[in-house]
């Protein structure tokens, strides 16, 4: 009785948040509904295997995608912590086989935190010729009680596409220490996105490190930051071109858009066969002029000019 | 309608406007002519509100504007087409013509059509560093024609637009001025001026001449070569 209680709850702030409802009726489409340490659903759906085990603190999910199984479905994920206190501890074990194919949407969803702590340890393995693309998107209250830290270890195989992009913009987290490494075998092609923006207090780190460990492995790593009001924030991209024509890009905005906000960038490349390339570029400050002129001179007020080029950089 | 009055602005201890006076009438082409860092862009700003002149009045519709902000004169009615628009990540073509407006797709899509970009191909791409330099002026253009502006100063809007494209450029020029938008039109090319009802010549910081767009050509062409550009010209 409670469980459904609980797994409607979620379901509603999973809709309040921007969560497709319909999509995780979808008898054929995969998903995973996640409340603290409780799996309130969770649907198979042709070629993808989910085994998940609750622990004490958290659940630990073992996702698996069949050989050359193309999912037709994005398979969602809704993980979140609804009351104003608690810890959710996720491990996720991924493992695209060889010539897969599937996206995968996550929604974490915060909605009261005043003391939660959410962190996800993912270990994910993307096959030959396999393709996979994660989506998080994050919802939290005003309060900014939430400790967010996902970390992930990403070996792509060869000629694997890695794409990810973690957002969060709605809301306000507390802190947030995301930490993402990829490693790439040859001619794999990995994207790593970051899109946050930080208000209030927060305490923001972003690392996100590629190493391009196969011939013709390629690389992004790419971060957009609002920063208001005492935020805080350090991005550090780091890439390493280590195999013949590698191809790698550090590239990180963040926006100072506050009177206490520290922004910091920290790229990092580095460069150990000569036929490799890695570029970086990072821009620190505040909105760009001529870009407030110009909206501007359409009639735009100040704070509508900013709110214009802010949600342009984050969506 | 749109005047200015001994306006003056020294940057760095020179004097980039010195001492100009410039009418633009209601509904009227104004070409301005004028050689490299002869000051156009720097009066486009004054006028804009982007900057302020040291000295001299801005007066528009009879209501002296000198001191009003950028958003202030653009409720009014003044816009500005850059010589060098600014590149914005993650806001598309549609979004850009329609800030601030309720335009409906078709009337979104007709000024795509009358800068010469099909709107299939554009509608939805972003306004950033993908667009080439040509794209990107006419987005500007459309963008002005879309505000339907009292005033609109068109920084060089010709120039980087391909030679196929320009037609439909200057169309669209004659056509927001029968709109009744009075335009002042910044450039260098003697084709876009003859669009002009009336053209000024630019040297030094201040307006040396006015008269016809063909006199004019000529009448700069064979004074402003010889000109060590001091702005003794003065006729
Ligand atoms: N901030 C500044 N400090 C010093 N000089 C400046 C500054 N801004 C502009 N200038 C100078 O003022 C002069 C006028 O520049 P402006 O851009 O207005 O010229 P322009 O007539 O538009 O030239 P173009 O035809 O090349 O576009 C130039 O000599 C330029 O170098
Ligand atoms: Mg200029």
């Amino acid at each position: 009785m409670i469980v459904v209680k609980e797994y409607e709850a979620m379901l509603e702030a999973y809709g309040k948040a921007g969560g497709n409802l319909n999509a995780l009726k979808i008898r054929d489409a995969g998903n995973l509904v996640i409340h603290k340490n409780k799996v309130l659903s969770a649907n198979e759906a042709a070629g993808i295997k989910v085994e998940t085990e609750e622990t004490e603190t958290g659940v630990n999910i073992y996702f698996l995608v069949e050989e050359g199984v193309k999912i037709k479905h994005p398979v969602h994920l809704c993980f979140g912590v609804l009351p104003q206190e608690g810890l959710q501890e996720i491990t996720l074990k991924v493992e695209a086989q060889a010539g897969s194919e599937v996206n995968v949407i996550a929604h974490c969803i915060f909605p009261n935190a005043v003391a939660v702590i959410h962190k996800m340890n993912a270990d994910i393995n993307i096959g030959d010729n396999a393709k996979f693309s994660y989506h998080e998107t994050h919802y939290h209250g005003e309060f900014g009680g939430v400790k967010v830290i996902p970390k992930a270890k990403i070996r792509v195989g060869k000629k694997g596409v890695w794409q990810s992009t973690f957002v969060l913009i709605e809301g306000c987290v507390g802190m947030l220490d995301y930490d993402f490494e990829i490693f790439g075998e040859e001619k794999s092609n990995s994207e790593l996105m970051v899109k946050v923006s930080g208000k209030k207090e927060d305490d923001i780190s972003i690392v996100e490190k590629i190493h391009l460990d196969g011939a013709e492995a390629r690389g992004l790593a790419k971060s957009r930051l609002v920063l208001n009001d005492n935020a805080k924030a350090v991005v550090r991209g780091e890439t390493y071109g280590n195999a013949p024509f590698a191809r790698g890009h550090v590239d990180c905005l963040e926006i100072v858009n506050g009177e206490g906000v520290i922004a910091r960038a920290i790229p990092m490349v580095y460069v150990n066969d000569k036929q490799a390339k890695v570029t970086h570029e990072a821009a620190i400050g505040s909105i760009d002029k001529k870009q407030m002129q110009t909206l501007m001179a359409r009639g735009l007020n100040e704070e509508e000019a900013v709110d214009v080029i802010v949600r342009g950089i984050l969506k | 309608m749109l005047e200015m009055r001994n306006l003056k602005l020294t940057l760095n201890g020179k004097p980039v406007i010195d001492g100009l006076n410039l009418e633009v009438k209601e509904g009227k082409i104004h070409g301005l002519l004028g050689v490299n860092g002869t000051g156009k862009t720097t009066l486009a700003s004054l006028i804009m509100g982007i900057s302020y002149p040291d000295e001299g009045n801005i007066i528009f519709e009879g209501q002296d504007i000198t001191q009003c902000t950028i958003s202030q004169r653009a409720k009014m009615g003044i816009t500005l087409a850059w010589q060098e628009p600014a590149r914005f990540e993650g806001l598309s073509i549609k979004e850009y013509l329609n800030l601030n407006r309720d335009l409906s797709l078709s009337e979104i899509e007709n000024y795509l059509w009358m800068v010469g970009l099909p709107p299939t191909e554009y509608l939805n791409r972003a306004i950033d560093v993908s667009l080439s330099g040509g794209e990107r002026k006419r987005v500007e253009l459309a963008s002005v024609m879309a505000i339907k502006p009292k005033v609109v100063i068109l920084d060089e809007p010709d120039s980087g637009i391909d030679v196929v494209s320009l037609p439909h450029i200057m169309n669209g020029i004659t056509e927001m001025s029968k709109q009744g938008s009075a335009v002042l039109l910044i450039t260098h090319s003697e084709e876009a001026v003859s669009v002009a009802d009336e053209v000024s010549v630019m040297c030094a910081g201040k307006v040396i001449n006015t008269g016809l767009p063909e006199e004019m050509c000529q009448w700069f062409k064979s004074n402003c070569q010889t000109c060590n550009h001091i702005g003794t010209l003065e006729v």
